[in-house]
């Protein structure tokens, strides 16, 4: 039973995908019996560079893809390379694992209303420094280029990639690299980017990766921020998907097809660039340049690190305002009035999008736990580690981007009679909070200590009885950490909610989405907030629960002291 | 009925096991059919009553007012009480996302017991529907009030966007497009087409229309093509051949206007809730609505300052009546018919009418009211920015819904940035 494991969590995780990619490529080639398409051809492909505006919607999403990995990343490496040990270094730290929770769009949302020329901050610098009675008519969010877009991107992928980071610094005894090379007169950047960095890459790598994909093809953030006429192509694929016209199916699918092509064509310049890097960083290494810039890069690191949290902290921090905020006219800083109104008129509806919410998350995260514990004391009883094929067809959810895939499996799932609704869609997020679950809990599992089960066997306990009683009460700590973590990943998904669901499953996240489309923002600052909570209580529950369960157990309490 | 399962191979089963397993089929299929697709006869009222109760209607309404959702959610409420019909807002978008769901069932082999039960529908989206053969019916005109709409008397409630209606969806709200802006600021707002666009001129960046094919920014179009192509005839009959010259005095006019649009016309807002935040946030100085009381509702939210005033364009502007249609396939039928009949009745319209739940104009004709149903609208405030019915003029009706496809296409092939 246990055996089995390791392929149910393939069949889990590749299955959707594969059903997913074959059900978007065969419309796409004009075959889909249901629709009277049983010829192959290429008249989905015609009518889609027909498309106005297609070169653009391709351009953009390529961009985004590159442009937003590219800055993140380069901020983290900086601040990582630069801040060590200040009190910056711990505070944005810690600021880190919150951001992460709470969903991309929430975040996308507030960053709206920070930047656009008549939110947050014109209001906070008007007339007084701009000399603006009215907004200023700047083309700063919806942007033709994307460029707000990949702004909020980068806000919610500099935390994600810093993560990543923290966890894999450890395997690097950084601390030593560090001084081996202080020690021979580098300056502290230099040294950490000569030493450090490259040992890093290659561990952060799929993560770089899951960020490309995930930029080059978002929905949720391309509708909030991104460009109008034309959107990006996840988004006009997402339209056309949408039409009544049967004959856009095929047009819609060819797009699905082609956004699988933008997000490789992405990942494939990026590992141009590594090569290129390479290549020429070799040179950088080898010269023995002890730095000279240090300083101002330096700046530059925390700089922007603190810039885009402070962002996305303000940028929550004024939708909460909003939410109380009676008549609020520009340029006033503060609203008018205060009003609990909004809060009060959306409570009644709230309710059953939560309930909604947390029923999917918790389903699937219990689901996505399971088998992950599973694989992993599979992993240690047989003492043979998820090869590292396996490990990468866990970031296979991560990587192939959703717009891609999910519509085939939409229109896959209805080929095959299956009615579009709850089951579906919690399935369809099991998908997706799996490798997050697997992420988060399999340094922890493999780190614990193996004498603790060899005593308990020693002692006579079976290997079952030394799981249940030993080594998950052991891990209680990093395991409620991987459910906050799941809860959240399911909490944020729009897209998967939104196809399978067919519409008649409504979310926190579905309805923000929906309503941000223009309306109320303080009302939108309501489903926001409620969006951005629900997975701070996740979190809330994973720090307290060890601490209460092991009052008298102080190893056991998860973080430490 | 048609199942593909491509994706799935076939058990190879002995001849044999296949026909008797064919048969088996074949009975079981043809009971289930016989009872799912028993449709719930409209003219025996009590029966569909009967039906109906314990009924779960999926109601595919447009979602991007919360004061809607808030009138859906208490008509939702009231079914169930007396009724004992429960209702599921589906929250929609764009109301193409529900055709496109029946489509997508239609394709799929599952004509019974669809995902669809009601949807809130007109225009294009009615003509494909009803040209398509996706809509149960007739029904409407034997709901037990529909007579109050004086079908006889108003030719709106049996015609949508010049297609006849047949009684394939019922009447429930009118609608008409009108401007607003604040009045302390804008003083003189533009009313005619043309002048628009002189004012536009004087004030870059203060008008913004959404981007079609956003209903109401396709209603922006087809009214100022009324205008330009001096109501022309032919908007009435599907679009031919004739397009591009009725056409082409709007593509000039557009030409002209982009470059003073909001943004330079180079983003567009969403729809018609973000053109009133818009508005609210001071980026532009004139909205346009579809519905007559959208200022003065948002004004009781304090969304908008009490300076804010209505007004329509010289000559009438574009007014419409949106309906409730039963797709074929749908698993609710009686349900939805129940829920409809509620929503026509004089107590659901005056609510909906009021300013202050949402404001959207009755269907019912006043004169076929009894004295106390005629009460419920007397009795409501219009509100300091609702125009009266004589101010806000008899609508424009809407052309053919050829020419809003058209249109729609030929604005994408010409303003999509590439």
């Amino acid at each position: 039973m246990l055996r089995a494991a390791p392929f149910l969590a393939v069949i889990l995780l590749a299955g959707p995908i594969i059903a997913g990619l074959v059900g978007v490529l065969l419309p796409a080639l004009g075959y889909m019996p249901a629709l009277g398409g049983t010829a192959f051809g290429t008249a989905a492909w015609s009518d889609l560079w027909a498309e106005p505006g297609i070169g653009r919607s391709v351009l953009v999403s390529l961009l985004s893809g590159l442009i937003t990995t590219a800055v993140a990343l380069g901020i983290v490496l900086l601040f990582l390379a630069g801040s060590g040990g200040t009190r910056l270094y711990r505070w944005i730290v810690r600021a880190t694992s919150p951001l992460l929770a709470v969903p991309h769009a929430a975040t996308a949302f507030g960053l709206a209303f920070l930047i656009a020329p008549s939110g947050l901050l014109a209001r906070l610098l008007s007339p007084w420094a701009t000399g603006w009675e009215r907004p200023a008519d700047l083309l700063i969010v919806h942007d033709p280029w994307g460029i707000a877009m990949m702004a909020g991107l980068i806000v919610k992928e500099v935390p994600f990639l810093l993560l990543m980071s923290l966890a894999a610094l450890p395997q690097l005894d950084a601390a030593r690299r560090l001084a081996v090379a202080r020690g021979l007169g580098y300056r502290p950047l230099t040294a950490w980017l000569k030493t450090v960095a490259p040992g890093l890459y290659p561990l952060i790598r799929l993560p770089v990766y899951a960020v490309i994909a995930y930029a080059s093809s978002t929905v949720d953030v391309a509708l909030i921020l991104g460009p109008t006429n034309p959107p990006t192509l996840s988004v006009a694929v997402l339209r056309w998907f949408q039409a009544p016209e049967l004959a856009m199916r095929f047009e819609a699918s060819a797009g699905a097809v082609l956004q699988l092509g933008v997000t490789l064509t992405a990942l494939g310049l990026w590992r141009l660039g590594e090569v290129v890097v390479t290549a020429v960083a070799t040179g950088w290494l080898t010269r023995g340049g002890r730095g000279t810039c240090d300083a101002p890069l330096a700046v530059l690191g925390g700089g922007a690190i603190a810039l885009a949290t402070a962002s996305a902290f303000l940028g929550i921090g004024g939708l909460t305002l909003a939410s109380m905020a009676g008549l609020w006219r520009f340029p006033d800083a503060l609203p008018a009035s205060l009003t609990t109104e909004h809060w009060r008129g959306a409570l009644p509806t709230i309710g059953g999008p939560l309930v909604q919410s947390l029923t999917i998350g918790t389903i699937a995260t219990a689901v996505a736990l399971a088998v992950v514990l599973a694989v992993l004391e599979n992993e240690v009883r047989t003492g043979r580690a998820v090869g590292r094929a396996a490990l990468r067809l866990l970031y296979l959810p991560l990587i192939v981007p959703q717009a891609a895939f999910l519509f085939g499996l939409a229109i896959a799932a209805e080929a095959a009679g299956a009615r579009p609704g709850f089951w579906p869609v919690t399935a369809g997020h099991v998908v997706f909070v799996l490798p997050y679950v697997y992420l988060s809990l399999s340094e922890a599992y493999r780190r614990l200590d193996p004498r603790w089960t060899m005593a308990a066997r020693t002692l006579g306990a079976t290997p079952r009885r030394a799981f249940w009683q030993v080594r998950l009460p052991l891990l209680l700590a990093p395991c409620l950490t991987a459910v906050a973590v799941g809860l959240a990943v399911s909490v944020g998904q729009y897209l998967p909610t939104l196809l399978l669901g067919a519409g008649r499953v409504t979310t926190v996240t579905t309805e923000a989405v929906a309503l941000a489309s223009g309306g109320d923002r303080r009302i939108v600052g309501v489903w926001v907030l409620v969006q951005a909570l629900l997975p701070a209580i996740g979190f809330a529950v994973a720090l307290i629960v060890p601490r209460l369960a092991w009052r008298n157990r102080r190893g056991l309490r998860g973080s430490q002291e | 009925m048609k199942r593909t399962a491509f994706f799935f191979p076939r058990p190879k089963w002995g001849e044999g096991v296949k026909a008797w397993a064919s048969v088996v089929v074949a009975v079981v299929l043809s009971l289930w059919t016989s009872v799912a697709t028993a449709d719930p006869d409209p003219r025996d009222w009590n029966g569909v009553l009967a039906e109906a109760r314990g009924q779960t209607v999926y109601w595919n309404a447009w979602a991007g007012d919360p004061r809607i959702n808030e009138y859906i959610a208490w008509a939702g409420r009231e079914a169930q009480a007396r009724f004992g019909v429960t209702v599921v807002h589906v929250k929609l978008a764009d109301t193409a996302e529900a055709v496109s769901r029946v489509v997508a069932e239609k394709a799929a082999g599952r004509t019974a017991g669809g995902g669809v039960d009601l949807i809130w529908i007109n225009g294009e989206n009615f003509a494909s529907m009803k040209r398509n053969g996706l809509l149960f019916g007739p029904w409407a005109e034997s709901l037990p009030h529909f007579p109050l709409t004086d079908p006889e008397g108003n030719r709106g409630v049996r015609e949508d966007f010049t297609v006849p209606v047949a009684g394939l969806e019922a009447p429930w709200a009118k609608a008409q497009i009108v401007f607003y802006h604040d009045a302390a600021e804008t003083k003189d707002p533009p009313r005619t087409i043309p002048d628009l666009l002189a004012w536009a001129r004087a004030h870059p960046g203060r008008f913004a229309y959404p981007l079609p094919p956003n209903f109401l920014g396709s209603t922006f179009l087809k009214q100022a093509l009324i205008a330009l192509s001096g109501g022309n005839e032919l908007l009435y009959r599907p679009a031919g051949d004739e397009f591009a010259a009725v056409t082409a005095p709007l593509w000039d006019y557009l030409d002209a206007l982009h470059p003073y649009l909001w943004r330079t016309g180079r983003a567009f807002p969403a729809n018609g809730t973000e053109l009133r935040r818009l508005l609210a946030d001071r980026e532009i100085d004139i909205g346009f609505s579809f519905n007559p009381a959208e200022a003065t509702s948002a004004i009781a939210r304090r969304e908008l300052p009490e300076s804010v005033r209505t007004y329509v364009l010289t000559g009438g502007t574009i007014g419409n009546v949106s309906f409730l249609g039963i797709p074929y396939n749908a698993a609710h039928k009686a349900g939805a018919m129940v829920l409809a009949d509620f929503l026509l009745s004089p107590e659901a319209q005056a609510r909906k009418q009021d300013p202050a739940i949402w404001g959207s104009a009755t269907v019912l004709a006043m004169a076929k009211l009894a004295p106390e149903d005629r009460a419920r609208f007397a009795g409501i405030a219009l509100g300091p920015a609702t125009l009266p019915p004589e101010e806000l003029g008899a609508p424009i009706p809407e052309p053919h819904p050829s020419w809003m496809e058209r249109l729609e296409a030929a604005w994408a092939k010409r303003y999509t940035a590439r």
